[in-house]
């Protein structure tokens, strides 16, 4: 998503990125991000809970009316409003999604080879 | 407090994003607002898989099941005055559940409908955006900035939108 803004604001439009992981906006250099710590498929809030929606939107339009310089990043101050161990089980899918039986074993290698080189004496 | 990132993570997808190598830095692009909010129209776009039901087919997950390090880059498109039962949602790495009761969490064509008739933004384009945000593995996002992207800007421009905003999923 973040190349999607990239892409976007390249063809001439001016675009704000709303997203809960401003490392990506960061390391792809999203134009304009409001950066949200809210659980996958939340960005804007709770299902039905149309304040929640507005505030987060009028803070998303804010930084497009404020934003001076390209990559900027402004971080929200809202709080979901649940549990974070609840929350992570309601966004993910009922089962793992497909990759993960390709990247599982290949993230356990990497993790494996990263502790190894931290080490000492190795 | 800055946003933790990785608040709501597994710790596997976690470890695997922070190990991914940095890209070389390239220029952001920047279109300066044209006018006040009040006058500018907006387009929507989400990463989600949202579609039309019965309009427009899903995306193509039967692909991804079969070949995992693959991921649709098509786009769909949702009307502005579409039902919260006409919205449709296909994505194998979230939850479709809270989206399919409230479109407006991702898409929010109904709030943006209420900020243009009280003033705050001109307007909202006539349809919505969708794409699916897995793009594969390692991600290719290559048919998005060279076909996708741009296919939609050029549509978006066509109705005199100015201005975007984009959720991920």
């Amino acid at each position: 998503m973040p190349v999607l803004a990239r892409t976007l604001e390249a063809a001439g439009l001016s675009t704000v990125l709303v997203t809960n992981m401003p490392f990506w906006a960061e390391r792809v250099g999203v134009p304009r991000t409001l950066a949200l710590e809210f659980p996958f498929g939340h960005l804007l809030g709770q299902p039905h809970d149309a304040v929640q929606q507005l505030r987060v939107i009028d803070q998303a339009l804010e930084v497009l009316e404020t934003a001076q310089a390209p990559g900027a990043i402004v971080h929200s101050p809202e709080i979901w409003p649940v549990p974070r161990k609840e929350a992570m089980e309601d966004w993910q899918p009922q089962e793992p999604s497909p990759v993960m039986e390709v990247l599982a074993p290949r993230v356990l290698e990497m993790m494996r080879q990263s502790r190894r080189r931290q080490k000492p004496g190795f | 407090m800055p946003v933790d990132s990785f608040k709501f993570l597994p710790r596997i997808i976690a470890a695997f994003y922070q190990m991914t190598d940095r890209q070389p830095e390239l220029p952001i692009p920047w279109i300066r607002l044209p006018r006040p909010l009040a006058e500018c129209k907006f387009g929507l776009v989400t990463s989600r898989g949202l579609y039309h039901q019965g309009v427009e087919p899903p995306f193509d997950l039967e692909r991804e099941r079969q070949e995992p390090t693959w991921g649709d880059p098509t786009y769909r498109t949702l009307p502005a005055d579409i039902r919260q039962a006409e919205v449709g949602a296909s994505h194998l790495h979230i939850n479709t559940r809270d989206v399919l009761e409230d479109v407006d969490i991702l898409l929010p064509i109904h709030r943006f409908q209420e900020l243009a008739a009280g003033g705050r933004v001109g307007g909202l384009a006539s349809r919505a955006y969708s794409f699916m945000g897995y793009q594969g593995y390692p991600a290719d996002t290559s048919a998005w900035q060279e076909i996708y992207g741009p296919r939609v800007a050029a549509e978006l421009a066509a109705e005199g939108v100015d201005c975007v905003l984009l959720t991920t999923a």
